[in-house]
């Protein structure tokens, strides 16, 4: 290689983009040690009792984040199991059986949601989504309320409102994500399946299986924004800290309670609580997204063989 | 989130504040309470109109951030709907006064099928309702107040307010009098850990959850029933009477109280003595410094409650508001001279 002065712009484009990188990383930094510093009072009165108790009572001073913790995972999750087919099959129809005429409308659309604010999401759950929801509930019969996931008070608000409504919100990120990873999948793979007689779903199945990687990537990316989503899940979850399996009654999220509290919190302890209550959910955020790339990783490397892989194998022998 | 938007918030109005000192036009700064914010909009908007050097701001970001901000001497006046504890105004750098601006009932809203007569309760019978030992709408206890009112054998949904508040901070004060089991259970606190019910964002949530919900009882300001036309029911006051809430019934229970008002104004006035009051009625305060460094605005500001508490006090009954008894605007009026304007 030949060695030359690198041109002035040169170094100032890569000391510019490199600083940005730095900025990414130095604001999630201070933002975790702002978190950590103005919760003390919270984490030294409470230490781990915080993650393991369910009390929340601003009154008497004793502060349990478990309910938030339970609500949070469990929404997210369930919002998740309502939205990874419909989004997986979103952009399956539009990267691989749409009309062409169709295509541009439908990713527009799609799109469309993901642009609409999250208050407006709530109102329309209160309004809309909540009356429908008890209606359903009131007509639940008598032996499927005996199951626990079915038990409790036609409120309509609820976790099943609010799993419904994070679920729409969910969709259009997954969506889009999933679909350009399928554009990106190579046209010769396609041609090759054709080629030795695979049939159009088993052509789809193929190309599903080489974007693997890129899909649960986008079933993630809903994921991390299903943790966080704080008004439209404050206005149709019901508010109340408690641990059930049931989808009709009233629970209650992290984000949703610092919405809720932090404004008229007066006590110091109280605030230091919800501030922990942040932290704890940036915590539970950075893990399931470490768990995540993890996965992301694990499955590349499966394909490494037959992939990218054996040139850094035969450079590492 | 809402920590970086306050502290940019609070640079804001760092930086109007000092760009102003300039200007001949006075400019305040305050914030606080949701809760009077529409009447001192208006109170700030029509004393613009009279002395149109005088700008006065006001941000509605709650109670306890208004005590906070004030305290901390981001902004010039502070507003809430709670007093101030022994703690805080310790901690305040000089010494804070209170000055109730206007008042507010807080009413037992509440939708029943089939039922549209309007219903009488007792401060016990809300408190056990809310504690979650009264739950059927047909319970005798209801049934024994409402003689000639047939009620179903519904569950009652309890409806409160997810959000910390100073209208959950009234009901909780007179829950806590009227009850001994809600004092020792639960206590009193813009927001508590509630025995039970489901939790609505803000006024706007509660009233929508309770129209919703068939057999939902909630709280909310008097003015929030009127604007969205929803049964309230009447309170059982503490000379055994049962008084619809109106802004003469919440005035006259200011009135009821003025006779042992404190110096400091700093007073709860929920359950008074009386035949004709309201009894789940507060006062709403604004918070001003008695040495404020500056003088030209603490001049100004005199000036412009003095107003607020005499022709300003017009404007509060149309918009739902109970206004100050005279007894408690006399007192007022002697205490703002306290305020150092020179």
């Amino acid at each position: 290689m030949i060695k030359t002065k690198a041109r002035p712009d040169e170094v100032l484009f890569r000391g510019l983009t490199g600083a940005f990188a730095v900025l990414v990383i130095v604001g999630v930094g201070a933002i975790g040690f702002e978190l950590f510093r103005q919760s003390q009072l919270s984490i030294k009165e409470f230490g781990w009792q915080f993650w393991q108790t369910d009390t929340w009572d601003p009154v008497a001073g004793q502060f349990g984040a478990r309910p938030f913790i339970w609500g949070t995972l469990y929404s997210a999750i369930l919002a998740l199991i309502i939205s990874s087919p419909v989004a997986l099959g979103i952009a399956i129809f539009i990267s691989e059986l749409c009309p062409d005429w169709m295509r541009w409308p439908l990713v527009f659309l799609t799109e469309l949601l993901a642009a609409i604010p999250s208050i407006v999401y709530g109102l329309w759950g209160i309004f809309v989504l909540v009356p429908v929801v008890r209606q359903l509930e009131v007509a639940t019969p008598d032996w499927l309320r005996s199951v626990p996931l079915f038990s409790g008070p036609p409120l309509g608000v609820g976790m099943l409102s609010a799993a419904l409504v994070l679920a729409i919100m969910v969709v259009p990120f997954s969506a889009s994500v999933a679909r350009e990873v399928l554009k990106a999948v190579p046209q010769a793979q396609r041609e090759g399946a054709y080629a030795l007689g695979a049939t159009r779903w088993e052509a789809i199945r193929m190309a599903l299986f080489y974007a693997r990687t890129g899909i649960v990537g986008a079933i993630m990316l809903g994921f991390g924004r299903a943790l966080g989503e704080t008004m439209a899940v404050t206005m149709v979850i019901g508010n109340n800290p408690q641990i059930s399996w049931s989808l009709y009654k009233p629970q209650y999220t992290m984000a949703a309670v610092i919405a809720n509290e932090f404004t008229e919190a007066t006590d110091d302890l109280h605030l230091h609580a919800l501030i922990e209550i942040g932290l704890v959910l940036f915590i539970i955020t950075l893990i399931v997204n470490v768990i995540s790339r993890l996965f992301i990783w694990s499955m590349a490397a499966q394909r490494g063989p037959r992939a990218a892989r054996p040139a850094t194998l035969k450079a590492a022998a | 989130m809402t920590l970086s938007m306050r502290t940019m918030g609070a640079l804001a109005v760092a930086a109007v504040a000092g760009a102003t000192l300039t200007a001949q036009t006075v400019q305040i700064n305050g914030a606080g309470a949701t809760f009077p914010d529409p009447i001192y909009q208006k109170w700030f908007a029509e004393y613009n109109k009279m002395h149109p050097t005088v700008q006065i701001n006001y941000q509605a970001i709650g109670s306890g951030g208004g005590i906070k901000q004030v305290s901390s001497r981001t902004v010039f006046f502070g507003a809430t709907d709670g007093p101030m504890t022994p703690d805080q105004l310790q901690a305040a750098p000089s010494k804070i006064l209170h000055f109730p601006t206007v008042l507010g009932g807080v009413v037992p809203i509440y939708s029943i099928p089939g039922v549209t007569a309007e219903l009488n309760f007792t401060g016990p019978l809300l408190a056990d309702i809310f504690l979650g030992k009264i739950t059927k709408w047909n319970d005798p206890a209801i049934a024994k107040v409402n003689a000639g009112v047939t009620l179903p054998n519904t569950d009652i949904v309890v409806v409160h307010r997810s959000d910390g508040s100073g209208t959950t901070y009234i009901f909780m004060d007179f829950l806590a009098k009227v009850s001994a089991e809600w004092k020792s259970k639960v206590g009193v606190n813009t927001a508590v850990n509630w025995p039970t019910g489901v939790g609505g964002k803000g006024s706007d949530g509660v009233t929508g959850q309770v129209k919703q919900t068939p057999g939902a009882l909630g709280y909310v300001e008097l003015t929030y029933a009127l604007a969205n036309k929803i049964s309230f029911g009447s309170v059982q006051n503490s000379a055994g009477k049962f008084v619809r809430a109106s802004t003469e019934t919440v005035t006259a229970a200011a009135d009821a109280a003025a006779k042992q008002m404190p110096a400091d104004f700093r007073v709860s006035i929920t359950n008074p003595p009386g035949d004709s009051v309201y009894p789940v009625s507060s006062f709403t305060w604004l918070l001003l410094y008695e040495d404020a460094p500056d003088k030209n605005q603490a001049r100004t500001m005199v000036e412009f409650m003095k107003w607020a508490l005499t022709d300003g006090q017009k404007f509060a009954p149309q918009m739902g508001y109970a206004p100050l008894p005279k007894a408690v605007v006399d007192l007022e009026m002697k205490a703002l001279d306290r305020i150092k304007i020179k």
